[in-house]
């Protein structure tokens, strides 16, 4: 799929802004703060319904206005969609798909699918278990629309069984009263936890070698194998710790049984907290690089090609859902040395549609033939190919 | 901000459900232009359902005496009782005019951020009723979201040791409805409560 123009008025510093762009590399070139992220930006929250910048959606609304509208035409094997909608700060968002308004925001999700690097994804390596678990987590949601309904039941019941353990610990609860009280929000946390975590482990099993072959090439050493473990708070007892390959061939049944046999074991623990202490909100995705831990060992440079190889891998196992998604990638060519940058031209050449930004003309590689746009003050006019 | 008495009724028709700040004011100001008599009617029947209102002593559902219409009936089976969580539920299901049992209102559903526990829900009034033989089969209609689910799952262990066949309500798919105008769950529990044609 690919975007055939994007329409933006009042979104962050463009006031209107209509533009086409074509399949193949677009590269949008201009000095820093003029605008060229806020294009990808925008592009990203029509896929995804949220900005990979903020977490909410007020300053996505250009100062002063009332609301925001992004639209876009995205053809899909030849066929075109229009998809439209209307950020208002502090009130609900709409939607448009053809023109007519649906009645759920998140239908218009899956008309227009983005894989969107940039260099806030450094996080993704050298930030908290939580990036990584959310990584994952965003990526098992463009799969599979389900899994955001799943996310969400997990979310709630997690604040509920957390408020249940935090009134039992003001009240001073005696254990068995509070194991009855536990006894439901047990049964429906396991109930949920373990089909997401069933989930994740799977599909930390398909992307581990898409992973480590994106950064053989990225990193252009083919010596260092990249791991990615996953490290659950569930999954092991004092005597085991189980493998992928164990934890792969586990069912969602499985999954809940040994969670709720580790909230039986963590019970005292819980009360004296008054929280929840194992499930999927506590696991990490152990990143290594040669069997030393990404997060503690790795350089920026290295750390960088990791965090870029995550989000070009995601992009492989899209496609070969054969869902194609429109490659975004912020800023990236710039952190890149020359044998790197023709390795990432390959990878971008053969996306459907690809979008790159950079600040400056020459870090764009002579071999990379791309629609070029120049942003400049809030505008962006294109340039034919030379 | 508008003077004294026009502010205090936009902030009181505000804090009623589903109105916000523009709708108490458009309210407010229909309410002021109104014909008094239609007024004082409105103001009266509010009154009146505080005064004389009152709930059911038996199944919890709202009653003008001290039992509801529906327990009153002789008609209505009494082997079977449907649990659900609010009055407007029975209403609900009477509508369908499929179910000809007995009611039990639980008043909410079990949820700790609200501090609800199963102490605040009508639960040992449940119990009561079923402790005689009177009642052999129990259907759990609270809503199907994780509240309700839970409050089913913990009423479902409470009452199986009396030996009653207990029910859930099957969730899937609006009858009338097309399956592309599904959300992914409810298509997703069709899938796994779907049933044998042969």
């Amino acid at each position: 799929m690919w975007v055939k123009s994007l329409h933006l008025s009042d979104f962050r510093s463009y006031a209107a802004l209509d533009i086409t762009f074509e399949g193949g590399v677009n590269c949008l070139v201009g000095s820093n703060g003029q605008g060229k992220t806020n294009v990808i930006e925008a592009i990203g929250y029509l896929a995804t319904l949220q900005s990979h910048r903020v977490a909410s959606d007020a300053p996505l609304v250009r100062l002063g206005a009332d609301h925001a509208v992004i639209g876009a035409v995205v053809s899909h094997e030849d066929r075109h969609m229009s998809v439209e909608i209307q950020i208002n700060a502090g009130r609900a968002n709409r939607a448009k798909l053809n023109r007519t308004p649906v009645t759920r925001v998140r239908d218009i999700v899956g008309v227009l699918r983005t894989v969107v690097f940039s260099p806030e994804d450094l996080s993704l390596v050298k930030g908290d278990p939580g990036e990584r678990r959310n990584f994952l987590d965003e990526l098992l949601t463009l799969r599979t629309p389900r899994i955001a309904g799943l996310r969400a039941d997990v979310d709630r019941v997690l604040k509920q069984r957390n408020a249940l353990l935090k009134s039992a610990a003001a009240t001073g609860m005696s254990q068995s009263a509070a194991d009855t009280a536990l006894a439901v929000w047990d049964e429906q946390y396991a109930l949920h936890a373990a089909e997401l975590l069933h989930e994740r482990v799977h599909l930390l099993q398909q992307l581990q070698p898409l992973v480590a072959d994106r950064y053989r090439h990225v990193a252009g050493d083919v010596g260092l194998d990249v791991a990615m473990r996953y490290q659950s708070s569930v999954a092991g007892t004092d005597d085991h710790t189980p493998g992928p390959d164990e934890m792969t061939a586990w069912t969602p049944m499985h999954w809940q049984q040994r969670l709720l046999e580790q909230l039986r074991v963590h019970r005292r623990q819980e009360l004296a907290r008054a929280v929840t202490v194992v499930g999927p909100h506590r696991d990490e995705i152990a990143l290594s690089i040669a069997g030393m831990p990404a997060r503690a060992f790795l350089s920026h440079g290295e750390s960088w090609s990791l965090a870029l190889s995550l989000r070009l891998a995601s992009y492989d196992l899209l496609v070969g859902d054969d869902i194609a998604p429109v490659l975004i990638l912020d800023d990236v060519f710039a952190e890149l040395d020359d044998v790197r940058r023709a390795h990432l031209v390959d990878a971008v050449t053969s996306a459907t549609q690809s979008f790159i930004t950079a600040a400056v003309e020459h870090d764009i590689p002579a071999q990379l033939h791309a629609r070029r746009y120049v942003v400049t003050k809030g505008q962006v006019s294109d340039v034919r190919p030379q | 901000m508008y003077e004294g008495i026009v502010q205090d009724l936009i902030d009181e028709l505000g804090r009623l459900p589903g109105v916000g700040p523009k709708s108490a004011q458009r309210i407010a100001f229909h309410i002021l232009a109104a014909d008094p008599v239609d007024v004082l009617r409105l103001a009266d029947t509010l009154r009146q359902v505080k005064d004389q209102v009152r709930f059911c002593e038996v199944c919890g559902n709202v009653a003008q005496e001290q039992q509801c219409r529906i327990c009153r009936d002789p008609r209505r089976d009494v082997s079977i009782l449907c649990v659900v969580e609010e009055p407007k539920d029975v209403v609900a299901i009477e509508k369908t005019r499929e179910f000809r049992g007995k009611y039990h209102v639980l008043g909410g559903a079990i949820s700790p951020i609200d501090g609800i526990g199963p102490d605040d829900l009508r639960i040992r009034e449940l119990m009561a009723r079923l402790a005689d033989t009177t009642v052999t089969e129990v259907i759990l209609a609270t809503d199907p979201n994780l509240e309700g689910e839970a409050t089913a799952t913990y009423l479902a262990r409470l009452i199986a040791p009396m030996g009653l066949t207990v029910s859930r309500l099957a969730s899937g798919l609006p009858v009338g409805g097309d399956l592309e105008y599904a959300d992914e769950v409810t298509l997703g529990r069709a899938f796994a409560g779907r049933r044998a044609l042969s």
